[in-house]
């Protein structure tokens, strides 16, 4: 990362610290010179959109905890006295919930970037599976953060969730009873949720770091899949990727407030504006939107234990799919069969979305279980087989003649000049 | 473009599958929810006051009777974006509530008029009181009702709901209960006690009975005094009680609206202007 900074330092104080830490040469480095591919389309900003969202989440949310009460007796209340009588507690509420479908929705898009441009494949096997764990332990915070406001749908989704690990034969049990703190979902299981909802976004930080460390020593994928060959194939990060991530992130931030200032219950569920009750099961418990999909595996099988594993298979499968793609072309523009295969794919993990929302029942389960079979047929069979059986369309030599093909003419030599020395 | 194509073609093939679906798992009931015209929809909304202070008059009137509004304060009446009514009027009104304080000196609990910093005392003690009173069903407190009741809209709406903001689910499911006591077709029979209503989410038969009727509550402003206008204030008031920063909200976001599609621009023109001589 430092490696990348061509900054010596000037005055005496840039000195002395550089010599003692050299923490500009690291940042300089990383976010300033740092060598990017000049191709990078659109897709390529979610990293940053995400990072703009987990930064919004954590300030909103540290706001929040000032004013809420982690209790059964007091948390519905508390959340309601935010939305009515805290000054703006509404705005932050509704940014804070909000946010984390924008964090689904981005991280969705953000990894079938990563899907579509092969961006798991060598070198950069490490950053995907940091990537993946990222993924892991955003879903495990968002799960525990939809239980503090303790409605219906807190309080039933945590029955539903926590119970699955009843399903593993002999220790099962005990793991929930473990999890609960008790014998049923109650004051302890919500005060554990929020102290780990509150601890897990910055572990999310950490392992953002090692995300981005691991694919800057790599250096970016870009959408040809080429590695840069010379420095006419790359530019420095800023100030042509800040500027270009920071339009993204303010384009982003207008769907965002779409959603916070005139549909802000867009996305959640009406029954989680009712207190929790124990004795009473809602009609139908459904997850946030961002669950569907798996919580679809999850019910596709008849078998609890089968559901369970299958629902975790389906991400532990993510884990080592850079070993599971045969294929030697990373970019899938250059993949004829492999593209029309992954838009298949996308399809069937939205329909698996849907499925997840519709009930258990009659023609629900039949589609839910041949979207699931499909969704692990795509990495077990499918990606496998592909790298053998297809043909890629040829790669162009660099990143600059792929840019010179697409883009017409012009000298190439402009690509490296540097805007700030006009 | 030959993806495009496929990809446009799986797509519908999904949609089919999708609505199709439904159709076949369908049997039952299922809930007549009419839409109607709301103040304070869309991104301009406002709630008409009058229109407040009518359902506010329809809810302590009828409603209070069974239906708790316990996370409304007396005071918010008088808050900007609410009814607009005067502090003056707002203290009045809460007045005429008595609540439990105490322990006093003695260490007794005692009952006093509200005061504007008190919250609608629950016409219930306890959940059991309620049922006891109201032949084993649970009137639910109306602080939330507007937000906590949506009828299932179902694909391919939800998407259209995404981009017309459509976010009165909650009033347009309240109206259309309240106006859903109709007939019961022949071949179904009424359980005692309990009445058909071809709006209620949770089955067929209701244990509320018909709460409004025409001329029930004396309206001073000319508005017509039907159950349909009734249902209309009430619901429009639940609204408010369920989110009484409502027009702060939207008018904030107008202006983050209009500042976020100045900044983007600028960033836009920026960011042209920077990739200027790059090839990408």
């Amino acid at each position: 990362m430092a490696g990348h900074s061509e900054y010596v330092p000037q005055s005496a104080a840039a000195k002395w610290l550089e010599s003692r830490l050299p923490v500009i040469s690291l940042v300089r480095g990383s976010f300033v010179d740092f060598p990017t591919p000049k191709n990078l389309n659109y897709w390529w900003t979610f990293g940053g959109i995400l990072f703009f969202v987990l930064i919004s989440q954590i300030i909103t949310g540290i706001v929040l905890v000032m004013h809420y009460t982690p209790s059964t007796a007091a948390a519905f209340n508390s959340v309601e006295h935010i939305m009515r009588d805290v000054n703006f507690g509404w705005l932050l509420r509704y940014l804070h919930s909000n946010g984390a479908s924008m964090f689904f929705i981005a991280v969705y898009i953000h990894i079938f970037r990563g899907l579509y441009y092969g961006s798991y494949k060598a070198p950069r096997e490490i950053s995907w599976i940091l990537g993946v764990i990222i993924f892991l332990i955003m879903m495990a915070t968002a799960f525990m953060g939809y239980v503090l406001p303790w409605g219906q749908m807190s309080f039933w989704g945590a029955t539903v969730i926590t119970n699955l690990f009843g399903a593993l034969p002999v220790i099962g049990e005990t793991i929930v009873t473990w999890l609960w703190g008790g014998f049923a979902v109650d004051n302890p299981t919500l005060n554990r949720f929020f102290s780990l909802h509150y601890l897990l976004p910055f572990m999310i930080f950490g392992v953002v770091i090692l995300h981005v460390w691991a694919f800057h020593t790599t250096g970016n994928n870009n959408p040809t899949g080429v590695h840069p060959k010379s420095k006419q194939d790359t530019i420095p990060f800023h100030p042509y990727y800040t500027v270009k991530d920071a339009f993204a992130i303010v384009v982003f931030m207008i769907l965002f407030a779409w959603f916070v200032f005139y549909s802000p219950n867009y996305m959640g569920h009406p029954d989680n504006y009712i207190e929790a009750n124990p004795l009473v099961t809602p009609a139908h418990i459904v997850p946030e939107w961002y669950f569907l999909p798996f919580y679809a595996i999850l019910r596709a099988v008849p078998d609890k234990l089968g559901g369970v594993l299958l629902m975790f298979g389906a991400i532990a499968v993510l884990f080592i799919l850079p070993w599971l793609d045969t294929s030697k072309v990373r970019s899938g523009a250059y993949r004829p069969l492999f593209k029309q295969f992954f838009w298949i794919f996308a399809v069937n993990a939205v329909a698996l979305g849907y499925l997840g929302a519709m009930p258990a029942e009659g023609i629900y389960v039949i589609l839910s279980r041949i979207c699931t079979a499909y969704y692990f047929a795509h990495f077990l069979l499918i990606l496998p087989l592909l790298g053998f059986l297809e043909r890629p369309t040829p790669l162009p030599a660099s990143i600059s003649e792929a840019v010179l093909k697409d883009g017409g003419s012009g000298s190439p030599a402009g690509a490296v000049s540097a805007p700030q020395t006009k | 473009m030959s993806t495009m194509i496929k990809m446009v073609r799986a797509l519908t093939a999904a949609a089919a599958i999708a609505v199709a679906a439904p159709a076949l798992a369908a049997g039952g009931h299922k809930p007549e929810v009419d839409r109607y015209q709301w103040s304070f929809a869309g991104p301009f909304g406002t709630f008409d006051r009058a229109q407040l202070q009518r359902g506010f008059k329809v809810y302590k009137e009828v409603c209070a009777s069974c239906h708790g509004l316990r996370l409304v304060a007396f005071r918010n009446l008088a808050e900007e974006g609410g009814p607009g009514f005067t502090e003056e009027q707002a203290k009045v009104i809460a007045s005429e509530y008595t609540v439990i304080d105490g322990p006093d000196d003695a260490g007794d609990m005692f009952e006093r008029p509200a005061v504007l910093a008190d919250r609608f005392p629950s016409p219930f003690p306890n959940e059991k009181a309620a049922r006891a009173s109201n032949n084993g069903a649970y009137p639910p407190d109306f602080s939330l009702i507007a937000k906590a009741r949506a009828a299932h809209r179902g694909f391919p709406w939800f998407v259209f709901d995404a981009f017309t903001q459509y976010a009165e689910l909650g009033p347009d499911y309240l109206v259309s209960l309240l106006t859903g006591y109709v007939e019961a077709p022949e071949h179904i029979e009424v359980p005692d006690g309990q009445y058909y209503n071809d709006a209620f989410l949770a089955g067929q038969f209701i244990s509320m009975a018909p709460p409004l009727s025409d001329e029930l509550v004396e309206y001073t402003d000319g508005t017509a005094m039907t159950t349909e206008q009734y249902a209309k204030d009430v619901s429009a008031f639940l609204m408010w009680a369920a989110e009484p920063h409502l027009e702060a909200r939207k008018q904030m976001g107008f202006r983050v609206m209009i500042f976020l599609i100045i900044f983007a621009g600028l960033l836009y023109f920026t960011k042209q202007a920077v990739w200027r001589d790059v090839k990408h």
